[in-house]
């Protein structure tokens, strides 16, 4: 005989309702142990404290709390899963704090529209924030990278190729070298610049700060980054696209012209824009061989040229208000520069090789079906001059198999 | 005659010549992309010659004192970096401290806790934090973390000056002033005590390579294989128990190569530093006394002063510093190439 028992649903949430309210019970719990200890047991006073205070408060009682109904394994899972999202919550609130605190101190510059319009050489540090502005420095920042980019980007993305198709032993020793360019600090890129072009008795130099001398530090800087990022995103590339271009005849041109480069092409824009985010925020290299300007300064060959994160620094070690109000400024239109780029970056990149936007799935659609047109004209043809002059049978084969 | 009973011949098998003469366009292709190669061979081994040759100047000028000196006055016959090495170091390490547990923590929570939906928006905030320039960090650092979080008030309150009063006793946590242990317990010590430090400088390149360290960390942990995941899981592993046993073995590497290469990033670092370090030339580890040193910030402050030969002892100095981060970068390559995680991922 069997006893009929209620059938009952086991719960298979893997967060049940007590753990909810243990959580919640240990934050409060907390949060008034935390009071306790900061306000009128201790005299620490700082937010980090309490902050501090308030977490270990927390661990311990949610430890305690869940080590009632569960055994020892699965409070530690339990702990192990609060420590890894308080830690990155942290992560993440600080980025958040360090964008905005950017912004909102920049806000009282930018909120004029002349901080977008104008230079600096007419407004000193005593003028209100309603003179002057920092397009000098988006102006140079525009003019160095260009520069850098033009010096970096073809000759980066050939080496890399280089680097991908060669199995040399010359190739590995440019990937190696490479590769222990890219541990150059950025300052000792500037230091060099500094000590080839810009000083010194034995150097080929104009002898100022230049433009041109801050987009080679930076090209210094950069290159190692872009080739290391562009040969990456070449050796994805599949092998067997490469054979099938080969089995079809391709000539090595070729396969790179219209199988390598056009499967790599989004994580190659991704290399070179993040080379640029890189770039253009980099400080220290201008910061030697640029100079400081408050004025345009269209010619990179010569006179001092300023970029944003020079500016941004250069204005922020003034005592003057205003002068680090404006500082602000130039690094919250900074952070928008990069912030675009990086943007740009996403939306270019962000696929794997050989990946499709709807738009190039659409192109590469319309092509094969003017193929298949192509192709269609040429049986018909074929047929038409069968019918025409048909072949004539196949001779005998005199009693010979095949 | 039927063609089976046709003698056989034997032909001598001589393989066919199979070199192929690339065309002209492959010609041009290959000497070309070689060209780039050796172009850029040839432009960084003129970068490292270049300081080598300056730097070598200044360091048989200076001997062994090189190492040894704390002192920077070039031009008077006396430097040396064992100042600003230290610093280098001391600063490198600290970022490291704070930089490692929260890069793994948010490495953990994108690979294993974060809900799918939420996976793809906090790679890119990461990846945007890695983006931000230096000077914005030194900006955050100079005009928040230090006066309003670190040492607030006239006091200096804060965890600088917590540690200082309580763990005082250990060489790397006291704080002098006019060569004396101040007593902290004095609330009349001001709070500039504490400013401009080496920790200061240190926590905020540690939220300048915590990204970089943990987008390294997150692609070994989310390669690791779903097999041997599910095979702890069906074994009755809890979640933090497969982490523990399947995930934090096979990242290994990448948790090694992440550090390394965070560890790289901190020691290069100059412009935060620049702004929040007040340059002190002496050879000490006491992190939380105000003023210190470090090669890039030392570079970024003399430059421009500088004489020809001072040049040539600021590259000896830059060369010291270069050595130190190529090392510790080929640790972290080594680290990550010899990982399981390591055959397929990159960086």
């Amino acid at each position: 005989m069997t006893v009929e028992l209620p059938e009952q649903r086991r719960a298979l949430r893997s967060v049940q309702p007590e753990d909810r309210f243990a959580l919640l019970g240990s934050l409060a719990a907390a949060a008034s142990l935390a009071f306790l200890i900061c306000r009128v047991l201790l005299p620490v006073d700082a937010v980090l404290g309490f902050a501090v205070v308030f977490f270990f408060a927390f661990i311990c009682c949610y430890a305690v709390s869940v080590s009632f109904t569960q055994s020892g394994p699965h409070v530690r899972d339990r702990l192990a899963s609060i420590v890894a999202h308080s830690l990155a919550a942290t992560m993440l609130l600080a980025l958040v704090v360090v964008v905005a605190f950017t912004f909102k101190r920049g806000a009282s510059a930018l909120r004029h529209w002349n901080f977008l319009t104008q230079d600096l050489s007419e407004a000193g540090p005593l003028q209100p924030l309603t003179e002057g502005g920092v397009l000098h420095a988006v102006l140079g920042t525009l003019i160095m990278i260009t520069i850098a980019l033009v010096l970096t980007v073809p000759l980066g993305i050939l080496a890399a190729v280089y680097l991908s198709e060669s199995r040399s032993k010359v190739s590995r020793f440019v990937r190696t070298i490479v590769e222990a360019m890219t541990a150059l600090p950025s300052v000792i890129a500037g230091l060099f610049v500094y000590a080839l072009i810009i000083t010194g008795q034995r150097s080929l130099g104009f002898g100022q700060k230049s433009g041109l001398a801050a987009s080679v530090a930076l090209s210094v800087m950069m290159l190692p980054i872009v080739i290391r990022a562009a040969d990456v995103v070449l050796r994805l590339v599949p092998g067997t696209l490469k054979e099938a271009a080969a089995a079809l005849g391709a000539s090595r041109w070729r396969i790179a012209w219209h199988v390598v480069m056009p499967t790599s092409r989004s994580g190659l824009m991704t290399a070179v824009i993040l080379g640029t985010a890189r770039g253009i925020g980099e400080t220290s290299p201008v910061l030697l061989t640029a100079g400081y300007a408050t004025g345009y300064n269209w010619d990179p060959f010569a006179g001092p040229m300023v970029s944003l994160p020079l500016a941004t620094f250069s204005l922020t070690r003034s005592p003057e208000p205003t002068q680090i109000a404006r500082g602000f400024g130039a690094a919250a239109v900074l952070m928008l520069l990069v912030l675009l780029l990086f943007v740009l970056a996403r939306v270019i990149g962000g696929r794997g090789p050989g990946e499709l936007t709807a738009h190039q799935r659409r192109r590469a659609g319309l092509r094969s079906a003017r193929d298949l047109g192509r192709f269609d004209g040429y049986e018909s043809a074929a047929s038409h001059a069968w019918s025409a002059h048909p072949l004539p049978p196949p001779p005998p084969l005199n009693g010979r198999s095949l | 005659v039927k063609l089976d009973e046709r003698p056989l011949v034997a032909v001598e098998d001589r393989p066919r010549q199979l070199e192929s003469l690339p065309s002209r366009s492959d010609s041009a292709y290959l000497a070309i992309t070689r060209g780039a190669g050796l172009a850029v061979l040839a432009i960084m081994l003129v970068i490292g010659g270049f300081l080598l040759m300056r730097a070598l100047d200044a360091i048989t000028s200076a001997g062994w004192g090189f190492l040894t000196t704390a002192e920077w006055q070039p031009d008077g016959g006396r430097f040396g970096i064992a100042a600003v090495l230290t610093g280098t170091v001391l600063i490198g390490l600290t970022a490291i401290v704070f930089a490692v547990p929260l890069a793994l923590g948010t490495a953990l929570y994108i690979a294993e806790y974060a809900p799918s939906r939420l996976k793809r928006l906090l790679i890119n905030m990461v990846d945007l934090m890695a983006a931000v320039p230096s000077v914005v960090y030194g900006l955050w650092g100079f005009f928040l973390l230090q006066p309003q979080v670190l040492v607030v008030g006239p006091q200096g309150e804060g965890l600088p000056r917590w540690l200082a009063t309580y763990l005082g006793w250990i060489p790397l946590f006291e704080v002098r002033q006019g060569g004396t242990s101040v007593d902290l317990r004095d609330p009349t010590v001001s709070g500039t005590a504490f400013t401009s430090s080496m920790f200061i400088a240190g926590m905020i390149v540690a939220l300048m390579v915590a990204p970089v360290a943990c987008s390294i960390m997150r692609e070994s942990f989310s390669q690791a294989p779903l097999g041997e995941r599910e095979g702890a899981y069906a074994l009755g592993a809890t979640k933090w128990g497969m982490i523990r046993s399947v995930v934090l073995p096979f990242g290994r590497g990448g948790m090694i190569g992440g550090t390394m290469l965070g560890l790289g990033r901190a020691l290069g670092e100059t412009i935060a530093v620049y702004m929040v370090l007040s340059i002190a030339f002496d050879v000490k580890v006491r992190l939380l006394e105000s003023g210190g040193s470090s090669v890039s910030a030392l570079i970024a402050l003399r430059f421009g002063e500088a004489s020809d030969f001072g040049t040539s002892a600021l590259m000896a100095a830059g060369l010291s510093l270069f050595v130190l981060t190529l090392c510790v970068n080929f640790v972290a390559s080594a680290a990550i190439a010899r990982s399981r995680s390591g055959a397929v991922s990159d960086a």
